[in-house]
């Protein structure tokens, strides 16, 4: 995994204030200006952006907490202009209640992989959901251990042929795939649980709704939040960018569909 | 404040709420659980934070996000479920926060049993988690020194953001004493300036014990270093009797150290010429101070170590002793704490051991006597 320091630029934009240009797209002030160590076609770099701009568009970024987990994100601390922390493989719910609960003013949120929540850390997911702690959980499900290098995922779909299973997922081996957000719907303490997908823009501008959602969630003091987003891993799949995106609309969607899975009602108009 | 009588369990507790403990995260398990239910009480009667984790593992991880956030934490254990807590003392320490832990000991190993040992010494000194660092470890004899050792744990937690144990053995955690607690102290009004309070107005904090960077870990790990040595400079506790012309010095800590005292007293009525050297910071150990006993004081003749396991201080005082001076183990194991009887036996078979020479030979050939 390349690291690149937080202050290495990509591109230095010349801001020329004279030509009175009007702003349409640009870096949310909660994004660090920094590249990021993801490889091509994998959309944590999407997933950061979605939820820095919600972070902007609520006004939050000065409130916020960031937990930062152990997988491919573990660097997310370097990529958000928050205050952040990074966790035990696991144990970021623990953490984030902890901080929560310490500072019930501060906005809370923990950015986990599947291995790391689906895995290691669904104790610590269970019962911060079960007691209805006020953070927000964005849970990437990329079907694998993408860090490690593509081992088998709880996520990981049935044939599913990783670096730890070769000859494919056998079910009466591994058990089946984990549905993290049908399971967490069922515990009273949550207060939203949806799952979404970021394979295309449709699905993208629907994945920051949810995202917006969950966070306005906390802000209320309803509950639990978390928001499931189905996201490719090219390198660990042996996939163009493109083709993973195809494969998630094709072959994971059907394992984990889409959809909401506990809304609590003061959320229900945004749906 | 008047004394009251007090167990130590509860001391535990209501000292750390008087020293301004925001924060409490634990998981029942005996024989610590009296601190936990004090806690779960005081803790929202007062508007602080209590909860029972759901596990040892998540409690630590609690306590480690808590730290973060600059709260003042503790949380307490005992045996197996401060084995359980090793990953996240590990994390705390590559990141620099304080916090409390009490760790009231039981008998290992496995989930052995409920009753008093010291067991868990090498585990809190030594290896209190993967990586090159250790917890300052203080060890309570009496309740009174309970209250007092926890208020000071909290200050010295502050003092170099770093992990503070409290360490002491069932009997210490079940038994009841008249004893003082302090005043309570005022809740600091804000939060350290490194703690992750949202980036209102200021550059982002970030806490993490990761540096990918091998030369980065290591300047991580030599400031580390530097802050143990500073530590270690600073923080020596420890307590002497009857050292004066003594040939057989007793070292001990803890439940251990009170009943060799009591034999030690009563040697000393006899006129045998007996001291006693009580460790109260297990780490920093008191190194030089024992070994400037052992060198500076020609009559000691030999050491005793006694505790409540198979010997695992006795290394440290070995190490500090040299072989020059024969040191003799007096230990017992599963949970039993050795009658004061048992370790005057012990210092008079040392005393016959030495007149006939017998040990100072063993420890001029490099062994010593058990």
């Amino acid at each position: 995994m390349a690291v690149l320091p937080a202050d290495e630029r990509i591109i230095d934009l010349v801001a020329d204030e004279s030509r009175n240009e009007k702003v349409v797209y640009q870096r949310p002030a909660a994004l660090s200006d920094t590249y990021t160590h993801y490889c091509p076609g994998c959309t944590h770099g999407i997933a950061h952006r979605l939820v820095a701009e919600v972070i902007d568009e609520m006004g939050l970024r000065e409130d916020t907490i960031l937990v930062a987990s152990v997988g491919c994100s573990v660097f997310a601390y370097n990529y958000f202009e928050l205050d952040a922390c990074e966790a035990a493989h696991g144990r970021a719910p623990a953490m984030a209640t902890g901080i929560k609960r310490s500072n019930p003013n501060n906005i809370v949120f923990t950015y986990q992989g599947d291995g790391d929540m689906a895995s290691i850390g669904m104790g610590e997911i269970i019962h911060a959901a079960a007691r209805g702690e006020h953070f927000t959980t964005i849970f990437i499900n990329n079907a694998v251990y993408g860090m490690t290098g593509g081992q088998m995922a709880p996520t990981s779909l049935p044939g599913q042929v990783t670096t730890s299973s070769p000859f494919g997922r056998d079910l009466a081996l591994c058990g089946a795939p984990i549905k993290m957000a049908e399971l967490l719907a069922n515990l009273d303490g949550t207060a939203y649980s949806v799952r979404r997908s970021l394979h295309d823009a449709r699905h993208i501008i629907q994945a920051k709704k949810a995202i917006r959602t969950a966070f306005e969630a906390q802000v209320q003091g309803l509950g639990f939040s978390i928001v499931e987003l189905l996201s490719t891993c090219p390198t660990n799949w042996g996939m163009t960018a493109s083709e993973s995106m195809e494969w998630v609309k094709n072959s994971m969607i059907p394992v984990y569909p889409l959809g909401d899975y506990k809304v609590a009602p003061e959320l229900a108009t945004r749906r | 404040m008047a004394k009251e009588l007090l167990k130590g369990n509860i001391a535990f507790a209501e000292a750390a709420i008087r020293a301004g403990c925001e924060t409490y995260f634990g998981y029942p398990i005996t024989p610590q659980t009296e601190l936990l239910e004090h806690m779960s009480k005081r803790m929202l009667e007062l508007g602080r934070v209590f909860l029972q984790a759901e596990s040892e593992v998540a409690a630590v991880n609690m306590v480690y996000g808590a730290a973060c956030a600059g709260a003042k934490v503790m949380t307490s254990s005992s045996s197996p479920g401060i084995s359980l807590m090793q990953e996240g003392f590990s994390y705390m320490a590559g990141s620099n926060v304080p916090a409390v832990v009490i760790d009231v000991m039981r008998g290992g190993p496995g989930l052995g049993n409920i009753q008093p040992s010291q067991g868990d010494y090498n585990q809190v000194t030594k290896s209190a988690g993967h990586g090159d660092f250790h917890p300052i470890v203080l060890a309570p004899s009496t309740v009174q020194e309970a209250i007092d050792l926890t208020t000071l744990a909290f200050d010295l937690a502050d003092k170099y953001r770093t992990l503070v144990f409290v360490v002491a053995d069932g009997a210490i955690g079940q038994m009841m004493e008249p004893a003082e607690l302090p005043e309570m102290r005022p809740l600091p009004e804000k939060r350290p300036p490194w703690a992750l309070t949202g980036a209102k107005g200021r550059k982002h904090n970030t806490i993490s014990s990761l540096y990918l960077n091998a030369d980065a870990l290591e300047k991580f790990n030599l400031d580390l270093q530097a802050k143990l040595a500073l530590i270690k400079n600073s923080e020596v506790r420890y307590e002497t009797a009857y050292l004066d012309d003594a040939e057989i010095v007793v070292v001990g800590f803890g439940t251990a150290a009170r009943v060799a005292q009591t034999a030690v007293k009563r040697l000393r009525d006899e006129g045998l010429p007996v001291g006693l050297f009580r460790p109260i910071s297990l780490w920093p150990f008191p190194e030089k101070q024992l070994a400037a006993l052992a060198k500076r004081t020609p009559a000691i003749r030999a050491f005793l170590v006694v505790e409540m396991n198979a010997g695992q201080m006795l290394h440290d005082v070995r190490e500090v002793v040299g072989t020059q001076i024969p040191v003799r183990f007096k230990g017992r194991m599963g949970g039993i704490v050795p009658l004061p009887e048992e370790v005057e036996e012990e210092i008079r078979l040392t005393f016959e051991a030495l007149d006939s020479s017998s040990l100072h030979k063993e420890a001029s050939n490099g062994r010593v006597a058990r």
